[in-house]
């Protein structure tokens, strides 16, 4: 008899990258949902926007390429990207926002650079800090994290006109629409002289991390745990980011807890647990030895401390995000692990 | 100074497999038949080819040895069975290339008739270390664990090292392989007579027999037969089931804490470890006077029909030890020869079972489905994870795709043992042991082509100078002779030049009589070095007419 032969090993393969892609958008629902539920109907349609957006464009590039279509788009990393970018979108924004940001992290950041396994940035970060530098007015659509069944909200059909048409709803403003968020008015109140005690007292703020974002990080935070569990992201990533973010902000509230936000209030608004866990954790830009992980996540949490507290934006993440992407290499250098059999270095 | 750790450490890294070992220990160890036709490859280990002692027509005796080793690193290779020699050729051998090699054809005559191996040593126990090595050599024994490297060779520590641990490795971590468990509870007795020999040969201080923790069974019947023959110097470690705990380096450390250095040997710890399987032929060689012509191999998969552990002669083709095992089943896919992790894949089961076959995965397509295609790397990183050596499989892959020969060493490519754990949970389903392997051939191709054109270039520095040296001498003579030419009778003196002319045939002469009167060296041969001769004479005939020249 004869039969057909290969390399080793030949048991069939434990996983593959589509499932991983899959279980991160599984564990990213629940963020989703309560997005959703704060910020009313925008939110769907960035999501639905952003996603399409990239599977079309990474589909165009694919064939542009001559690359295989269907095969490429079933890894999921496309409508992945989509996603994460969408999750950080304000949900007021117009239609050509999110289509803009997914178009360019696709076709610029992700395909021109080879696709996937071969962005040096991460995609939907690039995505993030094009809109927010080309577009900051656009950027600060967010309405109140109200809730969905409030009087103020917007209903289905004036999100709609708003969105596709720039159209507002009888009567109302774009003042009345939009809101700043937490981690904007902390900053503009802190830089008003006002103390940290008294803007923590105002009902945006919330609990410890903002109105309905403290709930949207738990979120993250749990699905990121269950990411962990999995073994889909090592934990390296998000200890080192939330564990920066955590002492820095720690130093700088002990030392003047009226000038500085609390250590809490940084972990549980913006995108904090978001991007620990499902931005910054994106595998192909970040840095893959086991102690290079832990640095290239404590930068992100500096950095991102340091932009929030002293830079021009409100949040840091995605710049943050994106230095460290340019310091993985390097990293992944310095920290090689010592091979077996080896005398330590 | 090494010690047994009292509680076995966990590897690095590792994978837990589904073992997959109860189908083939269901039924008891039994013996294959005798095939009709054995094909006996010369190179069944790690080293140079055996080269045949016997010709075509030869009857031969079971136990007789058919071809020597010269060699250091070598094995010698026995009959069988009892029959007659009917070809030595070149026939397909289970080997990754897939190239064919030297094999000596034996069809038996089903007497299965012993010779006198003349291995037997009346007290071993007491017998000189080099004495007890000279024969396990002669008995052809290999490790059987699946690498094959000569037994004597790794039971000569040296005389400037003394083996502090002697370590037998009877993890058996990779699935399905259970040969080595069948060997422990159905020849208990061989190895602890076995593991005694190798304990005296290397004068080890201690010894412990290393088992994955998921085998009660062989351990049973070990300590029972420890403790009924009184021993209590060999030690018995379970170690924690997670693949790779069986490979060398991983059980030393995984027994004693210690790591193997790289590039080094666990010699150099004061360390050597043997295959269980490997102490058992060593007092089958040395006790019962068998040299090594048959080894226990373990049949099993979906492709089988009733799996189990065979006691099968070396030569057997593999298509009569499946058939010995109900033949194949409907759900046959794909033939391994050893285990799923490490093992190869083989294109035929007309190959003979070797020294180093230790199982037959017969698998169905569940069991071994066909690759899936490779995705792009996306440096999740699961194999910095998993990979027993501490590497980062991912920088290799990198440096290996882009035949980036120096940085991949940069990376300790040469560390990577090929356990394949990385490749098992890629999610991109790359093909990762396969680019370690190529990376590692074309160094190893690199260094050859150095070392030739190193070679060639020092050849050519040498003929520059020689050449030079020549000339340089030619000059000297000629001027030498040219003011000779001046100091000489002037032409027309014909006695003067009749003189010198004698003078040179006298010397001629006078050295012609003393070269005959020295011996040459190919003047009083012997009859066996005139028949090798004629014999060197005739190679190159026929190869100069096969090369068509």
């Amino acid at each position: 008899m004869e039969f057909p032969t290969q390399s080793s090993p030949y048991l069939p393969a434990a996983s593959g990258v589509n499932r991983l892609m899959l279980r991160v958008m599984l564990a990213l629902v629940p963020a989703m949902l309560l997005m959703f539920w704060y910020f009313g109907w925008g939110v769907l349609f960035n999501l639905g926007l952003a996603g399409l957006t990239a599977i079309g464009a990474e589909a165009l590039m694919l064939m542009a390429r001559r690359r295989p279509v269907i095969a490429t788009l079933y890894d999921g990393s496309a409508l992945l990207t989509g996603l994460l970018l969408a999750m950080t979108l304000p949900p007021l924004a117009p239609w050509w926002l999110p289509v803009l940001g997914a178009g360019f992290a696709i076709v610029v950041a992700k395909q021109l650079y080879g696709g996937l396994g071969y962005n040096p940035f991460n995609p939907a970060m690039v995505g993030f800090v094009v809109l927010i530098i080309s577009f900051p007015l656009q950027m600060t659509l967010w309405p109140p994290p109200t809730g969905l069944l409030s009087a103020d909200a917007m209903g289905l059909v004036d999100t709609v006109r708003m969105i596709f048409g720039g159209v507002l709803p009888d009567g109302r403003t774009l003042d009345s629409l939009t809101m700043a968020t937490p981690l904007d008015t902390a900053k503009t109140q802190l830089g008003l002289d006002y103390t940290w005690t008294e803007i923590a007292t105002r009902s945006l703020i919330g609990h410890f991390g903002g109105y309905g974002w403290e709930w949207i990080n738990l979120a993250c935070l749990a699905g990121g745990l269950w990411l962990w569990r999995t073994r889909t992201i090592h934990w390296q990533i998000p200890a080192g980011m939330l564990g920066a973010l955590f002492v820095t902000s720690l130093l700088f509230f002990i030392a003047d807890s009226d000038s500085f936000g609390s250590p809490m209030f940084h972990l549980f608004s913006g995108a904090t647990m978001l991007g620990a866990f499902f931005i910054a954790t994106d595998p192909v830009s970040a840095a893959t030895t086991p102690r290079g992980r832990i640095y290239y996540g404590a930068g992100i949490g500096v950095i991102t401390y340091v932009i929030r507290t002293w830079g021009g934006y409100p949040e840091g993440l995605a710049f943050a995000v994106l230095l460290m992407n340019m310091a993985a290499p390097t990293i992944d250098y310095y920290t090689q692990p010592r091979v077996f059999g080896h005398e330590e270095k | 100074m090494v010690n047994i750790l009292e509680q076995p450490r966990r590897i690095h890294g590792g994978l837990h497999l589904r073992p997959n070992k109860a189908q083939s220990l269901r039924e008891p160890l039994r013996s294959a038949a005798v095939p009709q036709r054995l094909v006996v490859p010369l190179s069944q280990h790690i080293g140079e080819p055996a080269e045949p002692l016997v010709n075509v027509g030869d009857t031969v005796l079971k136990g007789q040895t058919i071809a020597r080793s010269l060699n250091y690193i070598g094995a010698p290779v026995h009959a069988p069975t009892s029959g007659t020699v009917t070809d030595i050729g070149e026939y397909p051998v289970p080997h990754p290339s897939g190239l064919k090699a030297t094999c000596i054809v034996i069809h038996a005559d089903g007497e299965d008739r012993g010779t006198d191996t003349g291995l037997k040593m009346a007290d071993v126990f007491r017998a000189d270390p080099a004495d007890i090595r000279q024969r396990v050599r002669e008995a052809g024994i290999v490790g059987l664990g699946g690498a094959g490297f000569p037994t004597a060779v790794k039971l000569n520590p040296g005389p400037q090292r003394k083996v502090e641990l002697l370590v037998i490795n009877a993890a058996e971590c990779e699935p399905y392989i259970s040969c080595d468990e069948a060997l422990m509870c159905n020849h208990t007795q061989d190895v602890i007579d076995g593991v005694r020999i190798m304990q005296h040969a290397l004068h080890a201080r201690q010894v412990v027999i290393g088992i994955e923790d998921n085998m009660p069974a062989a351990v049973d019947c070990l300590r029972h037969g420890l403790e009924a023959a009184g021993i209590d110097d060999i030690r018995i470690a379970r170690v924690p089931t997670l693949y790779p705990a069986g490979g060398e380096k991983q059980l030393i450390y995984a027994l004693t804490g210690e790591e193997v250095p790289s590039q080094g040997l666990p010699a150099d710890l004061g360390i050597v470890c043997h295959n269980v399987g490997t102490a058992a032929a060593v007092a089958r060689a040395l006790l019962h006077g068998e040299p090594l012509i048959s080894r226990i191999v373990t049949v099993t998969g979906e492709g089988v029909r009733n799996p189990g552990n065979l006691e099968v002669r070396i030569g057997t083709p593999m298509a009569d030890v499946i058939d010995a095992c109900g033949g194949y089943t409907e759900k046959v896919e794909r033939l391994l020869m050893g285990g799923p992790m490490m093992g190869i894949a083989l294109p035929g089961d007309q190959l003979p079972v070797i020294k180093t076959t230790n199982c037959l995965l017969v698998a169905s397509r569940e069991e071994a489905p066909p690759p899936a295609v490779a995705l792009p790397c996306i440096r999740c990183g699961e194999c910095t994870t998993v990979c027993p050596a501490q590497l980062l499989p991912q920088q290799l892959y990198w440096y290996a795709h882009a035949r980036n020969f120096d940085k991949v060493q940069d990376y300790n490519l040469f560390d990577c043992i090929e356990c394949g754990c990385c490749a098992q949970v890629c999610p991109s389903h790359i093909p990762l042991v396969q680019y370690y392997r190529f990376a590692k051939t074309e160094i190893w191709d690199l260094e050859r082509q150095r070392a030739r054109a190193d070679q060639a270039r020092q050849r050519h520095e040498f003929r520059l100078e020689r050449l030079e040296r020549e000339k340089k001498a030619l000059d000297e003579r000629r001027a030498a002779a040219k003011k000779g030419l001046d100091k000489r009778p002037k032409a027309g003196d014909a006695d003067a030049k009749k003189a010198e002319i004698a003078a040179a045939l006298e010397r001629v002469k006078a050295r012609r009589e003393t070269q005959q009167a020295q011996a040459r060296n190919t003047d009083n041969l012997t009859p066996e070095q005139k028949a090798s001769i004629a014999a060197v004479n005739r190679r190159r005939a026929t190869h100069d007419s096969s090369s068509g020249q």
